[in-house]
């Protein structure tokens, strides 16, 4: 990670389509920004997210991921966020074997109101990120 | 033969063009592999735009389309009609949000959003270039709705869908139908009562023929899918003969030596093990409590249309969508919760309720005439801890609206509120002003400091800190403590455990979203309405229902329906069937298929609900969901990725 001589760390964010991306669509709706290097791909659940895809964001050039997961408000499975919660564990530990620092990877409940939650998390990562570099 | 994709990028007004350089946005993309084509447009979405689209998609022989403009949510349903209208498979399009998650939110950094807008851009152009054609999965639906719940909005429901020419089954549990409705008396706004109501209802339900009535019936298996739900039901016997001698009935009534609290009266009174519906409910019989009933054959001897030897009837029941109106069930207060169960005169609000219609001239309750009433609300609800956090609703009005009545209808009634801050929204505030003009006393209390009921010398005081007059300490003694009780979510959830209906924080039954989906469910085809959703009131109830209904009749009007593709994949080659993903999936959507030299899994493509919970657990990573494949999701990281 090379991130000390940017203003803002490269963050990839796993949204889901009908909880945690209508409130980051409601962030810009509301005007509350947030750095401009903050990426989003939209997944129907955060329990989709495959470790493969995190490592490989890192592997690309990411500083951080972040999944906005849906938290007990997944209208597909109340277990939602103990399954989001075992793939972060599972990719942490992928992390930890590269000599990578875990906390590039940090997830989040997100309703699809929480746009100010939302924000304060990015902001926060982000400078964890660019400390931490 | 490489593909030809035409990009969009839209100005939306200058909702995105005032933040975005969308020229320079089209030049970075315009020079990428397979783009074929690309155009800036003020209005996107424009009827002449959407012409404009259609042609060029046409002439210059374009095989996928992405518009970069707002959310999806807005315009992804407009452009993959404008993509089917050109001829093109409206999955061959594909939408880029560059004005929510873009402009609006750099508007503060023009040069950073339009790197932005670039990225996002080219990382769709990398997902399309991958993208395969699909087509939508199209199945057969019957024309023809479950209901399951006879109370007001499974009745309204019903009706709703018979006058749309559609073949109803309206499931009831109980052998009357009318819910909860039915015990109750004025109701607001109409001050029409809720037996009036019903009956009302019932008289219209017999008029359609294609409506079809079961009660004491309950769904014991479920098999199939949206369009083709095939239900087991089973039909518990009543024990009495249609039509029987109403005087040898009450005779029977008379003898029978078994007595149990009356639930339609919440326990106040007590009825027989066997015995007649109360008027609101229907149909208008006789029935036999089988969990009670003692079978000493007294009844049978005074009234020969008595019969034990009926039996539990089945019967298979085909349709294309299930109606859920299930309801609620009042909150319980717990053993001495404000000092319900110990001290005798605190009762609930629904008791109270069914106090009032029990009681002409005068309020008794344990023989006391009653004067002086305080109402302690939100029991079971907003509640710091549990389950309970969630607001009713429903029962602040509830709560003044029967203290209106109680000062109506009996003479020299005092009403004192103890309040946590009253909700009576919208028009319902016209009670509040009602009530406080008749002169009843609001006092309100913190949520951690909550009124205290006691009994002394056979006396009932309540003890509150009132936050309106400066925290003092008030004392009043009550003749009746009416605890403001909750809507719960139904004990009994195993019809709902059934089809794996998603429940929310609040354990009621969960919409897909609150605003933009709010009676339809994540299993295709079942809708759900009224309070087994959260707490409601009628009128709520009733709006609901016709929304569901409307949705309900949707999947099945046309005789088939288009489900969207996206479904996960199984390589059968690398899978070893390990269980992973049968133990990850929440609707049974994964089977085991045993060949002789191996077994594995197989996605059953009409149950599967496309959220991708197998995707991650998989070791061999044999599993894929559609349009979310790895080399379409590693091809968008790597675009994004790029300085």
């Amino acid at each position: 990670m090379n991130v000390t001589d940017k203003k803002n760390a490269k963050i990839l964010v796993f949204s889901t389509e009908k909880i945690s991306d209508p409130a980051i669509d409601m962030a810009g709706l509301l005007k509350l920004h947030y750095p401009a290097k903050v990426y989003a791909i939209a997944i129907p659940c955060s329990s989709a997210v495959k470790s493969q895809w995190i490592m490989h964001a890192y592997e690309k050039g990411f500083d951080g991921v972040f999944i906005a997961a849906d938290g007990s408000d997944c209208p597909y499975d109340e277990t939602c966020t103990e399954k989001t919660g075992r793939i972060v564990s599972k990719t942490q530990e992928l992390m930890k074997q590269k000599n990578m620092d875990p906390a590039r990877l940090r997830m989040a409940a997100i309703c699809s109101v929480c746009s100010e939650a939302f924000v304060k998390q990015i902001k926060s990562f982000n400078e964890y990120l660019i400390k931490s570099a | 033969m490489s593909k030809k994709i035409g990009v969009y990028i839209c100005s939306c007004g200058g909702n995105i063009s005032d933040y975005v350089d969308v020229e320079k946005v089209k030049a970075a993309i315009e020079t990428e592999e397979n783009v074929a084509f690309s155009k800036t447009a003020m209005f996107a979405c424009s009827d002449a735009s959407q012409k404009e689209m259609e042609k060029d998609i046409q002439e210059n022989n374009l095989d996928d389309v992405i518009v970069a403009s707002c959310s999806p949510k807005l315009h992804l349903t407009t452009f993959r009609a404008v993509t089917v209208r050109a001829g093109l498979n409206k999955f061959s399009y594909y939408h880029a949000n560059i004005r929510e998650q873009v402009s609006w939110a750099h508007s503060d950094d023009k040069s950073g959003a339009t790197e932005n807008a670039i990225h996002v851009v080219k990382a769709a152009i990398a997902k399309m270039r991958h993208a395969k054609p699909l087509d939508p999965i199209i199945i057969r639906s019957k024309k023809a709705v479950a209901v399951i719940g006879a109370g007001v909005s499974g009745m309204r429901a019903a009706i709703g869908l018979a006058k749309m020419e559609c073949e109803v089954y309206l499931i009831e549990r109980n052998h009357f139908i009318g819910g909860h409705t039915a015990q109750w008396e004025e109701l607001f706004p109409s001050e029409e009562t809720g037996r009036d109501i019903i009956t009302r209802l019932y008289q219209e339900l017999l008029r359609y023929k294609n409506i079809k009535l079961y009660t004491g019936a309950r769904i014991v298996e479920n098999s199939g899918h949206i369009g083709n739900f095939i239900l087991k039901v089973k039909i518990d016997p009543l024990f009495v003969h249609e039509n029987p001698d109403i005087s040898e009935v009450e005779k029977a009534i008379a003898v029978c030596p078994v007595t149990v609290p009356d639930a339609f009266n919440f326990n106040l009174t007590e009825r027989k093990a066997i015995y007649r519906n109360h008027p609101g409910e229907f149909p208008e019989r006789t029935v036999v409590d089988v969990q009670h009933c003692t079978r000493c054959g007294e009844c049978i001897k005074v009234c020969k249309s008595i019969d034990f030897s009926k039996e539990e009837t089945s019967l298979e029941l085909q349709v294309g969508s299930i109606l859920f109106a299930t309801g609620f069930d009042p909150y319980t207060p717990g053993e001495n919760e404000f000092g319900y169960g110990q001290i005798p005169n605190v009762i609930t609000l629904p008791q109270f309720m069914r106090l009032i219609a029990l009681n002409d001239k005068r309020l008794i309750v344990n023989g006391k005439d009653i004067k002086k009433i305080a109402y302690i609300y939100c029991v079971g609800s907003r509640q710091p801890d549990g389950d309970l956090k969630y607001c009713s609703r429903y029962c602040c009005t509830a709560a003044i609206h029967a203290s209106i009545r109680a000062r109506k209808k009996y003479q020299n009634i005092s009403n004192f509120h103890f309040t946590r801050g009253v909700r009576t929204y919208g028009k319902q505030e016209v009670y509040y002003n009602e009530s406080l003009r008749a002169g009843d006393v609001f006092l309100q209390s913190f949520d951690h400091e909550l009124p205290v009921v006691y009994e002394k010398e056979n006396r009932t005081f309540v003890k509150i800190n009132d936050i309106l007059t400066e925290q003092k300490e008030l004392v009043l003694e009550a003749d009746l403590v009416v605890l403001v009780t909750s809507m719960v979510p139904r004990t009994d959830q195993s019809t709902a455990s059934l089809f794996k209906l998603p429940k929310g924080r609040d354990n009621f039954l969960k919409e897909v979203h609150m605003k933009l989906r709010p009676v339809e469910t994540v299993i295709d085809g079942i809708t759900i309405a009224g309070t087994c959703q959260g707490p409601m009131n009628i009128t709520e109830s009733v709006s609901s229902s016709l929304s569901a209904a409307v949705k309900a009749y949707s999947y099945v009007s046309k005789g088939e329906i288009e489900l969207e593709p996206i479904v996960a994949s199984i390589n059968k080659n690398i899978c070893t069937w390990c269980n992973a993903c049968y133990e990850a999936c929440p609707f049974d959507a994964i089977n085991k298929v045993d060949e002789i030299s191996k077994s594995y899994a197989v996605i059953n493509n009409s149950i599967c609900k496309g959220c991708g919970m197998c995707l991650p657990v998989c070791p061999y990573d044999a599993i894929e969901l559609i349009t979310y494949s790895n080399r379409e999701i590693e091809e968008m990281i790597d675009m994004l990725s790029k300085d």
